[in-house]
């Protein structure tokens, strides 16, 4: 049997590549990957919460369902103002954007 | 070890390779595949864990419609990037050190946790996940105020998708 | 109204026409000098109803005038002041009033009213007439223009009054003194009425200093009176017991009783005002006012105030020989000293002003020796004919003015007597009363008040045995008739030696009224003073004045004994001062052939040059030298500077080591360091979100782990 550790660590694990990837990488829509990376991690957290510690209330599940629509929303609003920034300012470089710099 | 722990430790690989593979890969259309590799592990892990209407969603949406955003959103914005010159910026290497200090700070709040090693309980067959969870997302006395909120919550990204990104005729 | 009510009121008018004039009218002539002459026409008529109502009186001298008000709370008593006539008192305000009223009148004829303004006439400066063209021919000459301090003349002429009003009406000394130092005011005013010119400016500042000099001592006088007797009221002062206990008591100074030094310190007073040697040399500069301020100085008003205050006085005065002695010789001292340099002066006004000073000696002299009635009688004679002399002084200068400004040549000397001559034909009314006020001066027998007054002057010197003062006066009054008879004889009498004299002129009106007027109590009033006793007319007419004025002391002194001697000694300096005079002089030419001008005489036995030395030059050392150089600047402002510079050299190094670098640089440290501060952190705000996102993930991990062991390991 899968004892719960193994999903924690993992989703552990994934949650700390996709951190990576957020913090390191210089495209901009490629920080969105690290981002979908984080909250699929997340997820998988959730379910097997849902799993490990109480099936019989659907609860974790919701949550899980929730956060797919969240992700969703925000990754179209994400990309549609990293298109908008790429359109005026011709990079998706995201050190290049630093209009907020001193 | 189960076949199961098996199946697992493969999904398991799979899921933490492709992910590497995302944050690491030079050319955006390959992460943006290796990402949908990724969620493929990810819903297999959730059928693993009896949600089988979870695994369902995460296919069709995740890798069904943000997957295909992603791959739009990369095409649309290749023009300066040609996939050359260098994926990481300057201080990836501190990034990294974060990465692997809160998966440590991870791991080791988690093996404190007295639950860490619990094993799945029974679970009761016939019973139907997927209509209790349409129950709950429309049942008052449960979640649809946050069904709700969440549809609205699409909605306002819709919009604001658009008109972030909209072009005005004549406008280049 | 009430005889008291009436004398309350008699000073007011002038005082009012000084402020109505100084605050109102002083643009209009017409009118200030309305207000003048009203105001002093009104006070002349008030002290006539008084003058008619004390001589109806019963007994005046026992209950005289008199009304008081409590006025200033000295302790657990009051110190009243009021009004007193008694019948000296009543006969000085008879001429006092007549004296004033006619220099009121006579001063706006003196500054040619109704007179073009000058060509160059300044304020300040005596006008120099105005060129006027004739209307038919267009021929041009010049006229005497309007005083351009019209105004301002008649107000203070109006003060002037209002202080000998003051005087004459007192019943203490205080107010007396008061009035006395309005005078002393208005003096220096006027004297230096004219104050553009630097002869005015330092005539007036002599007569007031001079003046002063007495006054600090008569004040002396006043206050140890006060301090003595508690009390400066002449009807409190004047009793047995209180004269008694100041004949008794002794003083430390000089061996006097009180009343000898109150006396003597009160007459120095006396010696200031009325210009007795030594403190006479302010009234020969004195001539530098206009005409009717000579008159009204040094006739009608202020020296006759010393004179009047001596005999007020005269009970306290008289209970000490050695203070009588001192009187009797500075008035006999004074009398000749002033008649010898009266001898040797050109200047018409400066005969008669040493004349007016040995007058004034005669008078005091007589005072000395205990003639109380003589002395009273001669004041008023001498008012009358002085102020006579000098107003008519005035007329002839103003007709040879004219002469000047007819020739153009301003450099004669129109007061010069050696510029005039043959005046008694183009001038006859000045001429007349001249001649009635200089043998009035003169003492011509029987026709001129003059004479019995002088007469009883010598007649009491003789009478009581002092004969050293007889023959000095004797010898002044030849002396007196003598230089009289000059200045008529160089100013009318043979032909004009100078085309200026030939142009001389009459003056208007309402200077030669007043003349006539005066000249004519010039000759009535020594009738009212005839003495029993003298052969032919004495017995016709009783001797009024030494019944009414005499009875004012307690012991109403008597007439002396009627001698041949003093009778006959007036009559003979007095004609043959005249005769000689008239000889000598009807054939001078000019001051060449006069040999009286010696230098010793002319310049005035050389007084003013030795109290320049004695005195002047003194305290100028002390004041610029002393106290300004060595006191003021080098050790006051020394030590002030001092301070000074001490102060600024504290601050300095206070700002300079504690303020600029300690708080000063404080203030800047804090500040720059914070603004090193944020520069040094401004970095972190790179701009790049993922730099935002490690350093935010970083802290968690930090802040994690910090909850993480105080939370759960603790």
């Amino acid at each position: 049997m899968i004892p719960l550790s193994w999903y924690l660590v993992l989703s552990a694990a994934l949650f700390s590549v996709g951190l990576f990837g957020v913090l390191a990488r210089r495209n901009a829509v490629a920080i969105l990957l690290g981002i979908e990376l984080m909250l699929n991690s997340v997820n998988i957290n959730l379910v097997a919460f849902w799993r490990y510690l109480d099936p019989t209330r659907i609860d974790g599940q919701v949550f899980a369902i929730i956060v797919f629509a969240v992700a969703a929303a925000e990754v179209a609003v994400g990309l549609a103002l990293v298109i908008s920034v790429y359109r005026r300012r011709n990079t998706v470089v995201a050190e290049e954007i630093d209009m907020l710099k001193w | 070890m189960t076949a199961l722990q098996i199946i697992f430790l493969i999904t398991a690989g799979v899921i933490l390779a492709s992910a590497v593979m995302v944050v690491t890969t030079r050319n955006m259309i390959h992460a943006a595949l290796w990402l949908i590799v990724t969620l493929f592990g990810a819903a297999v892990l959730f059928a693993l864990l009896d949600a089988g209407f979870i695994a369902v969603v995460q296919v069709v949406v995740y890798i069904g419609a943000i997957a295909i955003l992603f791959i739009f959103a990369v095409m649309l914005t290749r023009r300066e990037m040609r996939d050359r010159g260098a994926q990481l910026n300057s201080e990836w290497w501190l990034s990294a050190v974060v990465a692997a200090l809160t998966f440590g700070g991870l791991f080791f709040l988690l093996s404190g946790w007295s639950g860490f090693s619990a094993h799945a309980p029974g679970l009761s067959s016939g019973t139907d996940t997927v209509q209790l969870l349409g129950a709950a997302l429309v049942s008052p006395d449960a979640y649809v105020l946050p069904f709700e909120v969440a549809s609205v919550l699409l909605l306002a990204a819709l919009v604001g998708a658009v008109y972030v990104a909209f072009q005005k005729k004549g406008e280049e | 109204m009430t005889t008291e009510l009436l004398i309350w009121l008699i000073p007011l008018p002038p005082v009012l026409a000084f402020f109505l004039i100084v605050l109102f009218t002083n643009r209009n002539k017409a009118l200030s000098h309305t207000i003048g002459v009203g105001a002093a026409g009104l006070s002349w008529l008030g002290s006539m109803v008084v003058f008619a109502r004390a001589l109806g009186a019963e007994r005046l001298a026992e209950h005289p005038f008199h009304s008081a008000i409590p006025w200033l709370p000295t302790g657990d008593t009051w110190f009243n002041i009021g009004v007193l006539i008694d019948p000296f008192g009543a006969a000085v305000l008879f001429f006092v009033a007549w004296t004033i009223f006619m220099i009121f009148l006579y001063s706006v004829g003196y500054h040619n009213f109704g007179q073009p303004k000058g060509d160059h006439d300044r304020a300040g400066l005596p006008p120099h007439g105005a060129t006027v063209a004739d209307e038919k021919t267009g021929h041009k000459h010049m006229v005497p223009s309007v005083e351009p301090m019209y105004s301002r003349f008649f107000a203070f002429l109006g003060l002037f009054a209002f202080g000998m009003y003051v005087l004459v009406v007192s019943d203490n000394l205080l107010t007396m003194f008061v009035g006395w130092e309005i005078m002393g005011l208005c003096s220096y005013l006027l004297i230096g009425f004219w104050y553009g010119k630097e002869s005015a400016r330092n005539a007036a500042v002599k007569a007031f200093m001079t003046t002063r000099v007495g006054d600090v001592f008569m004040l002396l006088g006043i206050a140890f009176l006060y301090s003595a007797t508690g009390t400066l009221s002449f009807r409190e002062i004047f009793t047995e017991e209180v004269l008694h206990v100041l004949a008794t008591t002794a003083t430390p100074v000089l061996g006097l009783s009180a009343a000898g030094l109150i006396g003597l310190l009160l007459f120095i007073g006396t010696v200031g005002k009325s210009a007795q040697w030594p403190l006479h040399v302010w009234l020969p500069d004195a001539m530098e006012g206009p005409t009717p301020v000579s008159a009204m100085i040094h006739a009608a008003t202020m020296v006759s105030a010393g004179v009047y205050a001596v005999i007020r006085m005269f009970p306290l005065l008289s209970l000490d020989a050695s203070t009588m002695t001192v009187v009797a010789f500075i008035g006999t001292f004074t009398a000749i000293f002033a008649a010898s340099i009266a001898v040797a002066q050109n200047d018409i006004k400066r005969v008669l002003a040493y004349s007016t000073i040995s007058q004034l000696g005669f008078m005091i002299a007589a005072l000395g020796i205990g003639a109380y009635v003589a002395a009273a009688f001669h004041l008023i004679t001498h008012a009358f004919f002085k102020a006579l002399l000098f107003l008519g002084s005035g007329s002839v200068i103003h007709g040879m003015e004219h002469g000047v400004l007819h020739t153009g040549d301003h450099h004669v000397d129109p007061q010069d007597m050696f510029n005039m001559g043959g005046l008694r034909k183009k001038m006859p009314i000045t001429f007349w009363t001249f001649l009635i006020g200089g043998f009035a001066l003169s003492g011509f027998p029987l026709v001129t008040a003059g004479f019995w007054s002088k007469d009883e002057i010598l007649a009491d010197a003789f009478g009581h045995g002092h004969m050293a003062v007889f023959i000095t006066l004797a010898i002044a009054a030849f002396m007196t008739a003598f230089y009289t008879m000059r200045q008529i004889t160089l100013t009318f009498l043979g032909e004009p030696r100078t085309k200026e004299a030939e142009h001389a002129q009459e003056t208007p009106w309402t200077m030669t009224v007043p003349l006539m007027v005066l000249a004519f109590f010039a000759v009535t009033y020594g009738w009212v003073g005839i003495p029993e006793h003298f052969p032919g007319l004495g017995g016709l007419v009783p001797n009024w004045f030494h019944d009414f004025v005499g009875h004012t002391l307690e012991h109403v002194p008597e007439a002396p004994e009627f001698s041949w001697v003093p009778l006959l000694t007036s009559l003979g300096v007095a004609l043959g001062g005249l005769f000689f005079g008239w000889l000598y002089y009807r054939n001078v030419k000019s001051a060449k052939e006069d040999v009286f001008q010696i230098g010793v005489l002319k310049n005035k036995w050389y007084f003013d040059e030795a109290y320049n030395f004695l005195f002047i030059k003194p305290v100028y050392w002390i004041s610029e030298t002393l106290v300004y150089k060595w006191m003021d600047q080098t050790v006051i402002d020394g030590i002030l500077h001092t301070f000074g510079k001490v102060t600024d050299w504290l601050g300095n190094k206070i700002r300079n080591w504690i303020d600029l670098p300690v708080i000063n640089g404080f203030g800047d440290f804090v500040g720059f360091r914070t603004a090193d501060l944020g520069g040094a952190m401004r970095p972190i705000q790179t701009g790049r979100v993922q730099q935002y996102m490690l350093l935010a993930m970083f802290l968690l991990l930090i802040v994690g782990g910090l909850l993480f062991y105080f939370l759960v390991m603790a």
